[in-house]
């Protein structure tokens, strides 16, 4: 292969409901699992209204900082891997039960990697879910978007659940990430 | 895409918002083509003024009316992957059984349609092959209808075929797998809105910014110039490395005819260990 650009992405349409969602998807870990919290939240259009046809991946370090490196993502046998899919419900909803992950570098803001598709979105969007740290006010990331960081800042729910909405569009739209461009920059 | 039995995803009637019911379907194929050239002959002009070449789809496409309410308006702001994104979760054996890159022996009876063999290699930005990896793919029947609940349109249902499929890249990136052709559907987007014969594909590389999903398409399709999803990327040379090759190479004797298909994710920023480096001609 001598061209070395880039396969483009496309939409991921709206039929890989029979096909992309897997077995307990959502559920890093087991019920019960010492330290598991529930990460969940709505995912909207420009107009406000709930996505029912979108798939969100989440990739998160182990609560030490440690990358996972273990197969079993797709088994849900028990093994914490790091790795989620879920899709939204009809009402735009999606959850994830896991564990929080810890910062991978001293001092570090620790957060979820998040990756959304969806129907009518031509490319998957990449964008990251701060937890609720004090590492998370002085990250120079977040301090470099201003009031924007407010939309990659998980909530903590007062039943202890952790709260990220995704709005792919409007005022309070999510801060959406470009890896690619920074690289060459 | 889906039918009228699914509610309208945007109130209507207010003058901003764009009316993206699925059901509308009323715009005319000159009228989207129209837009579809517009917005590449915008684009061939700017590449000629010098403008960068754009490697990917717009989100922002209005040909395809889905995206009107579902695209950023603000840029993407660019980021330097934190150490998280520099691994991608690993899949193993245990995570896909090899029969699972079969999608004609899912169940008791052979599937009907054009039996293929669809191969190719993953490779990162730089050349290396992606190892060990994880591919899924999901499809039409031959007669162009998704075995999806939200699939309502009028073609037949195949009770041999499901159409999803997941396989590991092996050592040198390689994957391989057996279905049959799918045919083209209708969708809602306009009047006469029909999709050129394609092949969903989800891939992870070796870093999680290299997560990707598109779509594989047939050589030769008469509907690609009509198509917005083909469309939504503006180049042309972009476009056409979503397209497969016929292979004789891969065809085998009375049994499937063989498409090849290279996937490039993009480049990777992780150090390069020992075990990745390309092999001396490994690259073709």
């Amino acid at each position: 292969m001598s061209d070395l650009r880039p396969t483009p992405g496309q939409t991921v349409g709206p039929f890989f409901g029979y096909a992309l969602p897997f077995e307990r998807g959502p559920e890093l870990v087991e019920p019960g699992t010492p330290g598991a919290i529930r990460l969940h939240g709505v995912v909207r259009d420009g107009a406000g209204t709930p996505i029912p046809d979108a798939v969100i991946e989440i990739w998160g370090a182990a609560p030490d900082g440690s990358v996972v490196q273990r197969s079993g993502g797709l088994l849900r046998d028990g093994t914490f891997t790091g790795w989620g899919r879920a899709e939204t419900d009809a009402e735009g909803n999606y959850w994830f039960r896991t564990l929080e992950p810890g910062a991978t570098a001293e001092g570090g803001a620790p957060f979820f990697a998040v990756v959304v598709f969806a129907r009518g979105l031509p490319d998957r969007l990449f964008t990251r879910a701060y937890l609720p740290t004090p590492a998370r006010e002085t990250d120079p990331f977040l301090s470099g978007l201003g009031e924007r960081r407010r939309t990659l800042e998980v909530q903590r729910e007062p039943d202890g659940s952790l709260r990220f909405d995704i709005r792919l569009q409007g005022e309070d739209e999510t801060v959406f990430l470009d890896f690619v461009e920074a690289a060459r920059a | 895409m889906s039918k009228a039995s699914e509610a309208p995803e945007t109130p209507s009637g207010t003058a901003e918002v764009p009316d993206t019911r699925l059901d509308r379907a009323a715009e005319s194929q000159e009228k989207i083509t129209g837009e579809i050239r517009a917005v590449e002959d915008a684009y061939r002009a700017g590449r000629e003024a010098g403008a960068p070449e754009e490697t990917g789809p717009r989100l922002d496409y209005p040909p395809y009316r889905s995206t009107l309410l579902r695209h950023p308006t603000k840029s993407l702001v660019h980021a330097d992957p934190e150490t998280i994104e520099l691994f991608s979760p690993v899949f193993g054996e245990r995570d896909v059984h090899p029969l699972e890159a079969d999608l004609t022996i899912q169940h008791n009876g052979e599937p009907i349609g054009e039996r293929i063999t669809v191969r190719g290699r993953v490779v990162d930005g730089d050349g290396r092959p992606v190892r060990r990896q994880l591919v899924e793919v999901w499809q039409a029947n031959a007669a162009g209808r998704y075995m999806h609940k939200r699939d309502q349109h009028p073609a037949p249902l195949d009770p041999n075929f499901t159409g999803v499929g997941r396989m590991l890249t092996d050592d040198d990136g390689w994957y391989e797998f057996q279905s049959v052709k799918p045919g083209p559907y209708p969708w809602k987007n306009h009047f006469k809105a029909w999709r050129p014969a394609h092949i969903h594909f989800s891939l992870f590389g070796r870093e999680f910014t290299q997560r990707v999903v598109t779509q594989m398409y047939f050589p030769g399709d008469p509907l690609f110039p009509l198509d917005p999803i083909f469309q939504t990327i503006p180049d042309a040379a972009a476009r056409e490395r979503l397209i497969a090759t016929y292979d004789h190479d891969i065809t085998t004797h009375e049994w499937a005819t063989g498409y090849r298909w290279d996937i490039v994710l993009t480049g990777s920023r992780r150090t390069v260990f020992e075990q990745d480096r390309p092999e001396e001609g490994d690259d073709e």
